[in-house]
């Protein structure tokens, strides 16, 4: 009996092999869809034409990503700079500064709105964001502003938990060290603990920009979604995920083809980050 | 020059410590903020009515039970596909194998897969089980999509939960005789079966709310589905259709609401068990 429910190892093995490559051969093959989907036409109309181009009038076959990618690229760096002074300075305060009850009870519940759908946070800043800015600062409120605040927002709480942790990290011995050196807590912690958390704050920062730049429903909501380059903070604007999904549903041909190209421009911009997340990540585990 | 207006550390360390709990409290109060509107707004619409009666009228009126079904549905089936992938994945990682080129190319994969945004999965769920394969816009289509989209979650957290089983398990089990086989599947994965539920609950949470991978790949049909061949449209796609079309502010934070309650129930679950399974680990 017992020889009987023996299978063999060497099979077992193989198939397990087999399973744990689905992820890789996932990523070979949406990769492989999304460039041979994209890039001939890519290279049809010219890689400049797409990347530099200002016009998108799908139907005059003239397809300019460079509104989406400035687009794409703008309410990034707006949700950073929205996201990242909170999320450290949150982080910092509940990891250095708080009680330990405190910080006990508040990172589950941070962590918790972490699984808040993309999608609740679009429609609270149609319904209250983008009325208070069209009224209290002008424009249509669908803007830049609007959707680098929601994603902002969005970003807290992974840049918050990860950041937490990677300050938790920091052995208590180099804030002792610190401390019988007679430097204040803030002191130990901008010289010592910060600099010793670094990478894992900067991969954090890079999780977080990531889920910006990817985020789609969200920013359709509050961003206006007009494909011109943006004049200001408060003019709307069109990012390359939403471009993909507010055409998707009607487009045909060339069309389609070219928001396949759209998504091989996302794809290289979010494999860099990956990289240099990787990066950061590994610095950290090497220290 | 820095040197001149420099603050004395003590003061320092007050004014810095002052803006952190002000940065603090503002970030928590947003959180919050947006918490106690969905809950206030989207409580009152819910009733066992609003449950259990489908849509009418594009979802102006009536309830939400088909897209909760189809969230259902959906979920399930990209947690049929995924939980067997990631934790197969796991096993060979930690206990078929020693670290090497392979492994770094299978940990490779899945960590472009999790950083990869939702929106392509869409577009490759679209090209994939759409139109290539022919499932059209469907049930299927979209489990499928949401499977690949979950799996890097659970491969991760399985793995840390099979590592976090300790190894006098295993040689207790080789010395009685046993294949490593026997030892995986006997020994080793019910010690970590609560790591890897955590890591399935959470998946479960990431696809009720996933609307852009959604959307292409299972379509937005307003009807009860039939089979796991039918377009199906499900809570999360109808919250965005509701709102963004304007059809209803009142039913889209009902829909809001339960979906939020769902996800905090799911997650809450998830941080007992994660606590129940730390606490169990260290006492031994």
């Amino acid at each position: 009996m017992m020889s009987k429910s023996k299978p063999d190892d060497r099979l077992i093995k193989l198939s397990l092999l087999m399973v744990a490559l689905t992820a890789i051969t996932v990523l070979a093959v949406i990769t492989i869809f999304i460039f041979e989907q994209g890039l001939p036409i890519m290279l049809k109309y010219g890689l400049k034409n797409f990347l530099f181009g200002q016009d998108w009038y799908p139907s005059e076959k003239s397809f300019g990503l460079l509104p989406m990618i400035v687009g794409s690229l703008l309410v990034t760096l707006g949700a950073l700079l929205i996201g990242v002074p909170l999320g450290l300075a949150s982080a910092i305060f509940l990891t250095e500064f708080s009680s330990r009850r405190l910080s006990r009870f508040l990172k589950p519940v941070i962590e918790l709105l972490a699984g808040i759908p993309s999608v609740v946070y679009g429609f609270l800043g149609l319904m209250f964001l983008v009325p208070f800015i069209r009224e209290n600062l002008g424009g249509p409120g669908l803007s830049v502003l609007a959707a680098s605040i929601i994603l902002g927002i969005m970003i807290l709480p992974t840049i918050i938990s990860i950041s937490i942790d990677s300050i938790r990290a920091v052995p208590d011995s180099y804030r002792e060290g610190s401390i019988a050196l007679g430097a204040t807590k803030w002191q130990t912690v901008r010289m010592v603990v910060l600099p010793a958390a670094r990478s894992g704050l900067v991969a954090g920062i890079i999780l977080g920009m990531g889920r910006a730049i990817g985020e789609t429903m969200a920013v359709i909501m509050v961003a206006g979604n007009a494909a011109d380059l943006p004049a200001s903070w408060l003019a709307p604007v069109r990012t390359l995920t939403s471009n993909i999904a507010l055409e998707m549903a009607y487009a045909s041909g060339e069309h389609r083809q070219a928001l396949f190209a759209t998504g091989v421009v996302l794809f290289v911009i979010i494999m860099i980050l990956n990289f240099l997340a990787n990066l950061a990540a590994r610095k950290q585990s090497g220290r | 020059m820095t040197r001149k207006f420099r603050l004395r550390p003590r003061a320092e360390q007050k004014v810095v410590q002052f803006f952190l709990y002000l940065l603090t409290s503002l970030a928590i109060l947003v959180l919050v903020f947006i918490l106690v509107v969905i809950l206030k707004n989207g409580l009152p619409q819910l009733s066992l009515e609003f449950l259990t009666k489908n849509p009418v009228h594009m979802g102006k009126e009536g309830g939400i039970f088909s897209t909760i079904v189809a969230t259902i549905y959906l979920t399930f089936i990209a947690l049929l596909v995924a939980t067997p992938l990631g934790v197969g994945t796991a096993i060979y990682l930690t206990e078929y194998t020693f670290e090497g080129k392979i492994t770094r190319i299978i940990r490779f994969g899945a960590e472009c897969l999790a950083g990869i945004p939702s929106i392509i999965f869409g577009l490759f769920g679209f090209i994939l089980f759409v139109n290539k394969l022919k499932f059209g816009w469907s049930i299927l289509s979209g489990g499928l999509t949401l499977a690949f989209m979950v799996l890097p979650t659970i491969i991760r957290t399985s793995e840390e939960a099979i590592k976090s089983v300790p190894a006098a398990y295993r040689l207790v089990s080789y010395s009685l005789g046993s294949t490593r086989w026997q030892t995986v599947t006997r020994v080793v994965l019910p010690s970590a079966a609560p790591g890897i539920v955590t890591g399935v609950i959470l998946s479960i949470g990431r696809s009720i709310g996933e609307t852009a991978a959604v959307i292409f790949t299972a379509g937005s049909a307003l009807h009860l589905p039939s089979s796991i061949f039918s377009s199906a449209r499900t809570m999360s796609v109808h919250f965005y259709i509701l709102a963004r079309e304007g059809i209803s502010m009142s039913k889209a934070y009902g829909t809001a609401a339960v979906l939020v309650i769902s996800i905090l129930l799911i997650n809450i679950v998830t941080y007992y068990l994660m606590g129940k399974y730390i606490r169990q680990s260290s006492s031994e």
